[in-house]
């Protein structure tokens, strides 16, 4: 047995925490999959060929391949977010898995770390989806776009983390409602995704520099269409703030709920 | 434990505990649910935080190195929280990596878990399809993966068949005869007098009485009572007689005991003389009336 270091996230509780997460998924890939990668794919067809009749090119570039770029944050918001908020929630309240795991020695930081990396893995896998289907549109595959899942794992880390705090917030799947529409459907709206902030009010952009979302969009289409190193670092910085605030949030919470 | 007290608002739900249990026995929390049983047994884990006193388990302070204790300890909860949807096999293996078995010995634990809890031919089926004694093998067999020399069991056979019970207890027995040390708690007093080694008997958050089970009712119940059955303005009427005159008494639904029956002889009102029981302590202790 390896030796333990109370108080410090650990490497061998992560893992299990991971290996959990892992397992869980085995039995429900399908499901997962089909969800995270078909309701992306829909929306990107859905808005490529209903505006893409009105609109044919934004900011120089063919709409289709404009949304199917800022679709992958779509589809990592997604991804992260909803599976961390229900899955957190029901583990907590109805499973109560998270009991089992905190009588071993296993920490609340430990299982907030965990189980955003992992999701956040998985988000930023889905959300190569778009991209994809972007290419059977003409998007010309760019040595750069090597980077998206990287974004998009950086960026789901950040919304899995966002929804563990979502999840300590509430007592029932009920409560989500204020966040659902509050919170997460705000921030997919104004990111970039479908429309390019250029063209809104000054406010609205400068509030759209809080929207980690648009930082992961700016990136995504940096990777297809050129990137801009000094405005790219500064999408990174943004995202990995966000994620670490995102994560402080989740353990301070969760610690509250779980540990009473 | 040493003065243990926890607090949620203005509910003193643990008030003053003072708990030692001796290694290598079956010692049972006795309590009226809402006596604190739960609570303690959260405090042990690290999972409720005391408001005072000093907590050590095996030679760690706790909470500050609960994860210490809790490496070394097993817990099998009052209420399911198993991975429900995953197989047999993947829930116990997925605990052997919480409690941190090296993969080398991962295979032989859980292995060694599934046929403590007899579910070798269920391995692969999901855990939500098993009976709900199975899923309590199951949950106590997860306590038990990475061979702990504490094994915490909160209520461990409420609402299960009495032939099931009948074989947890056998588990339990086993357990203490190995030399795993067993807190349990349960509010079913036949349940601490035949397993529990020492029973220290809870009621609103503190222990008022500690010491084995035959100890305890000889100096709280004596060695014989009588059960006097009448109507129950009688009862009430004896009661506050027996009051009066010193002699100890506790209600039983529709009779009146009077406990140290042997050494009240005389005294005692006709009745029906029986051996005294861990339940005339109970009663007596604890209150006529569960709130």
């Amino acid at each position: 047995m390896s030796a333990f270091r109370p108080g410090r996230v650990e490497a061998p509780a992560l893992a299990a925490v991971w290996v959990r997460e892992w397992t869980v998924f085995k039995y429900y890939w399908r499901t997962r999959t089909f969800a995270a990668i078909v309701e992306p794919v829909i929306t990107l067809l859905a808005f490529g060929f209903g505006f893409g009749k009105l609109v044919s090119h934004v900011e120089g570039i063919p709409y289709i391949q404009f949304v199917g770029t800022g679709a992958v944050a779509t589809a990592v918001l997604f991804s992260a977010v909803f599976s961390s908020m229900f899955d957190a929630l029901y583990k907590r309240r109805y499973q109560r898995v998270y009991d089992a795991m905190l009588a071993a020695p296993v920490d609340v930081d430990e299982i907030v770390t965990g189980e955003s990396l992992f999701l956040g893995v998985r988000a930023g896998l889905y959300g190569v989806a778009p991209l994809l289907v972007a290419f059977c549109f003409g998007l010309r595959p760019e040595p750069a776009m090597v980077l998206v899942p990287f974004i998009g794992v950086l960026t789901g880390i950040g919304f899995a983390a966002l929804g563990m705090w979502f999840a300590a917030m509430v007592s029932t799947y009920d409560g989500f409602s204020y966040m659902i529409s509050g919170v997460i459907t705000p921030l997919f709206l104004v990111a970039g995704t479908f429309f390019p902030l250029t063209r809104m009010p000054q406010w609205l952009r400068s509030l759209a520099q809080l929207n980690p979302l648009y930082h992961c969009v700016e990136l995504v289409r940096h990777c297809a269409f050129g990137l801009d190193p000094a405005a790219d670092v500064v999408h990174v910085a943004a995202l990995c703030a966000f994620a670490l605030v995102a994560w402080g949030l989740a353990v301070w919470r969760s610690r509250a709920r779980l540990i009473v | 434990m040493h003065g243990v007290v926890k607090r949620f608002g203005d509910v003193v739900a643990v008030n003053g505990l003072e708990l030692e249990v001796p290694a290598g026995l079956c010692y049972g929390l006795l309590g009226p649910n809402g006596a604190g049983k739960s609570t303690t047994m959260r405090i042990l884990t690290g999972q409720a935080l005391p408001d005072g006193g000093d907590i050590d388990v095996l030679g760690h302070r706790l909470p500050r190195e609960s994860k210490l204790a809790r490496a070394r300890m097993g817990v099998c909860p009052q209420e399911s929280n198993l991975d429900v949807d995953l197989g047999v096999r993947d829930v116990l293996d997925v605990f052997a990596r919480m409690y941190r078995i090296p993969s080398p010995a991962r295979r032989d634990a859980v292995d060694r878990a599934l046929a403590l809890a007899g579910l070798e031919h269920r391995a692969r089926d999901r855990a939500v399809t098993l009976s709900g004694g199975m899923q309590r093998r199951l949950l106590i067999a997860r306590a038990l993966i990475h061979e702990p020399e504490i094994v915490l069991l909160d209520e461990p056979t409420v609402g299960l068949d009495p032939q099931i019970r009948q074989e947890l207890w056998s588990l339990i027995v086993g357990l203490r005869d190995q030399g795993t040390t067993v807190l349990m708690s349960t509010h079913y007093i036949e349940e601490a007098e035949r397993l529990a080694d020492r029973v220290a008997i809870v009621s609103a958050g503190r222990v008022v009485a500690e010491g084995s089970p035959s100890e305890l009712i000889r100096t709280h119940a004596g060695r014989e009572v009588v059960d006097v059955h009448a109507s129950a303005a009688r009862l009430s009427d004896l009661r506050a007689r027996a009051a009066a005159d010193g002699l100890p008494t506790r209600r039983s639904g529709p009779a009146l005991t009077y406990l140290h029956a042997e050494s009240r002889d005389g005294r005692v009102p006709d009745g029906v003389r029986r051996s005294a029981t861990l339940e005339d302590v109970f009663v007596r202790l604890t209150g006529d009336y569960v709130e």
